[in-house]
């Protein structure tokens, strides 16, 4: 699967307290700048966190270049809130790309807590499409998009979200988790069927624990640190427009970084 | 001249305050007339012996010197750079109603520094008798730094709790590194680890480990310091504008995450041409000094009241001018305005007016209507001070807090409302000094050695 990696990390301390939702912020060495990566799963005997990213700049590359028995500088949580896990009735849990990892641990508690769970993951391709299993395994329905066709039912996540929420059964909670643009167009096809909908947002972020500001995002109007308040919120309240500008701030610098990265270490695909 | 020429160091990072040589440190120290009333110990929050290491200088024992000065302070590198001298041992000195007080801060700064250079481990000679009782320190600035220590030197077995990846609280992350080297700050976080205390670096308490856990998992007694780390902001309109810092992001890029050496440390920040900080205190300061060295052409302060009602140190404000910094007095913004792509691209001031003095004894500023301008910028850095960050409060049983967020703590002793624990710093305070802060982490340890020992 190109460039999207599953590591177990041993943290115990972390492990321990880890809860579905929840985020920790490492740092990979000494000079690395510190960024956030949601939690996917823990394994509290083990003292394991499993946690996914995608190598889309210096940090996650040279995190990726990694091998078992090598260590991540720091590695800090879990932080940030749980997702609020209720007996909601019926709840839809929608990932798209890799987020199908994070979104594993919400759909496994949502459906021990009592509810009716149907999931639905979508990625690009066939090449994207991973942990359906363990998805499946713990809902009670699985929904798989390819944007493609290239495996699965063509299409967006929002057309099966639309076609549900259309149907006969009720669906009481959407838990949305993804690419910024796609838990926004997921916010935007349930707001018309006044569906309460749980986004988990993903700003840039500097120490993870509320001091910096840095991750602020705007819910409702009203200034929020998605670290400490969040990272789940109303999707329907989420400025998402200050999110994709503030996501975007230091496009340059994440450049200039990458490329002399990769001037020192040569290409890595 | 004993500091860096303000030219070359507007451009650079390294320690603007150089310190005395022997000859300068012996004549300063043969100054002080070891008046039998020595007020200057009253004046100092954690009573150091000041005529006693004076005379050491003065006597050339370098040594006992450094024995007297760390017998009452743990942190003495760090005091002799930061500390407010000026308001308050000096202030009281006997000297400082004829010439001039004797330059206490210079003389502590030089044993410290003398002690760094010149004596081989880092490590106390003091061995005391261990009790069995353990205590948890949360956060590892000024005020847990100084608890620690000396708690650790009453023989109890104590593990400081930090959250960033490295100690020293604000002490790396705030205060920057031409005013507080931050190879000092390590090397005195080594001494108080030297001394037996343990430290947990990555570890968020009230995330990782709650307050009421540590109290049932083996910790006797839990001392809170986790600084007031939450920025206040304006909330102004457009303040979530690409380029808006609050001065704790933007200190943190910079002394912490030293972003001053991007791309080889990898963490980046913005200051374009023109910034403008907004505040008047000593993070003010430290926020345009370090704008000012990353490179920006101009680099403004923007201050509600006037000049004297500044509470930074009349030191910073100075070295802050000498740099080329500029200062819009009785100036307030009201909105920031930006582009199309989230960036700001100007603030909105107005003036102020100086009425009756209001509760902090200083003249309240009166907007003056009408006089509304805009200013073009590139990056704005929020220096309003910090709230309290919620995150030990709302997951501690039975810990009142104050209707500001501060954790309710009876100032003598450091006591809080919850049994076992206690508070110390800005998270009892609210923003303050790093010498209050030690004054409250030493007041506390007394209390704490008090409990333990039944």
């Amino acid at each position: 699967m190109p460039n999207i990696h599953l590591f177990k990390v041993a943290a115990p301390n972390v492990a321990k307290k880890a809860q579905a939702g929840q985020f920790v912020v490492i740092r990979v060495d000494e000079k690395g700048e510190r960024i956030p990566l949601t939690i996917a799963d823990w394994d509290r005997e083990e003292g394991s966190i499993t946690i996914v990213f995608m190598e889309v700049g210096t940090t996650t590359h040279r995190l990726a270049l990694l091998e078992a028995g090598d260590f991540i500088a720091d590695f800090i949580g879990p932080l940030g809130l749980p997702t609020h896990i209720e007996k909601f009735g019926t709840v839809v849990c929608v990932a798209g790309g890799f987020a199908v990892a994070t979104i594993m641990p919400i759909a496994r508690a949502m459906r021990m807590e009592g509810n009716r769970v149907i999931s639905i993951m979508g990625a690009r391709n066939k090449s994207l499409i991973f942990w359906e299993g363990e998805l499946r395994s713990v809902s009670d329905q699985l929904i798989v998009t390819t944007d493609d066709g290239s495996y699965a039912r063509k299409g967006l996540v929002t057309e099966p979200l639309k076609d549900l929420l259309e149907g006969d059964e009720k669906i009481n909670r959407v838990i949305a988790i993804g690419p910024s643009i796609m838990m926004k167009f997921c916010a935007k096809t349930t707001q018309p069927f006044g569906v309460k909908t749980i986004v988990s947002l993903n700003p840039i972020m500097v120490d993870g624990t509320g001091m910096c500001g840095c991750c602020r995002v705007s819910v409702g109007g009203v200034t929020k640190f998605a670290c400490v308040d969040g990272p789940d919120f109303d999707g329907h309240q989420v400025d998402w427009d200050l999110l994709f500008a503030r996501q975007r701030i230091y496009l340059d610098e994440e450049k200039r970084s990458f490329e002399q990265w990769q001037s020192q270490y040569g290409t890595h695909s | 001249m004993l500091k860096q020429a303000p030219d070359l160091r507007a451009r650079n990072f390294n320690e603007v305050a150089l310190g005395y040589n022997a000859k300068q440190a012996q004549a300063e120290a043969s100054r002080c007339i070891q008046c039998p009333k020595h007020p200057c110990i009253d004046g100092c929050p954690v009573e150091i012996n000041i005529p006693g290491f004076i005379k050491a200088i003065r006597d050339d024992d370098m040594p006992e010197a450094v024995r007297i000065l760390k017998d009452k302070n743990s942190l003495p590198g760090i005091c002799g750079r930061v500390c407010p001298q000026e308001t308050q041992c000096e202030a009281i000195c006997t000297l400082a109603k004829r010439k001039a007080p004797i330059a206490i801060g210079r003389l502590e700064r030089y044993v410290a520094d003398w002690e760094r250079a010149n004596m081989k481990s880092v490590s106390s000679s003091v061995k005391p008798t261990l009790t069995g009782k353990r205590v948890a320190v949360v956060g590892s600035g000024p005020a847990s730094l100084t608890a620690a220590a000396d708690l650790a030197k009453f023989g109890h077995s104590v593990t400081i709790f930090e959250a960033l990846h490295v100690a020293g609280g604000v002490l790396m992350y705030g205060i920057p590194e031409f005013r507080l080297p931050k190879e000092i700050v390590q090397n005195e976080v080594g001494y108080v680890a030297s001394l037996g205390v343990g430290l947990e670096l990555d570890s968020v308490v009230g995330k990782v480990v709650t307050v009421d856990e540590l109290l049932s998992n083996g910790y006797q007694a839990v001392f809170l310091a986790p600084g007031a780390g939450a920025p206040m902001f304006l909330n102004i309109p457009g303040e979530n504008f690409n380029g808006i810092y609050s001065a704790n992001e933007f200190l943190t890029r910079v002394n912490l995450m030293k972003a001053y050496m991007f791309p080889e440390y990898d963490t980046p920040v913005k200051v374009g041409k023109r910034v403008v900080v907004i505040g008047g205190g000593n993070v003010a300061m430290d926020s345009a000094r370090c704008a000012l060295r990353l490179g920006a052409d101009e680099v403004y302060i923007i201050y509600r009241r006037s000049e004297v009602e500044m509470p930074a140190r009349r030191e910073e404000v100075e070295n802050a001018m000498e740099e080329g910094i500029q200062f819009k007095l009785l100036t307030n913004p009201k909105s920031f305005i930006g582009d199309e792509s989230g960036q700001v691209k100007a603030i909105e001031l107005y003036e102020m007016g100086l009425g009756e003095p209001d509760e902090s004894g200083r003249r309240r500023p009166i907007p003056k209507p009408g006089t509304e301008y805009i200013f073009e910028i590139d990056v704005a850095i929020v220096a309003l001070g910090t709230r309290p960050n919620p995150i030990i409060s709302s997951t501690t049983k039975d810990l009142e807090t104050t209707r500001w967020g501060t954790i309710l703590t009876d100032e003598a002793t450091g006591k809080t409302s919850k049994p076992g624990v206690w508070c110390g710093g800005d998270m009892a305070t609210g923003a303050a000094t790093v010498i209050s802060a030690m004054g409250a982490g030493k007041r506390a340890a007394t209390n704490i050695d008090e409990y333990l020992r039944g």
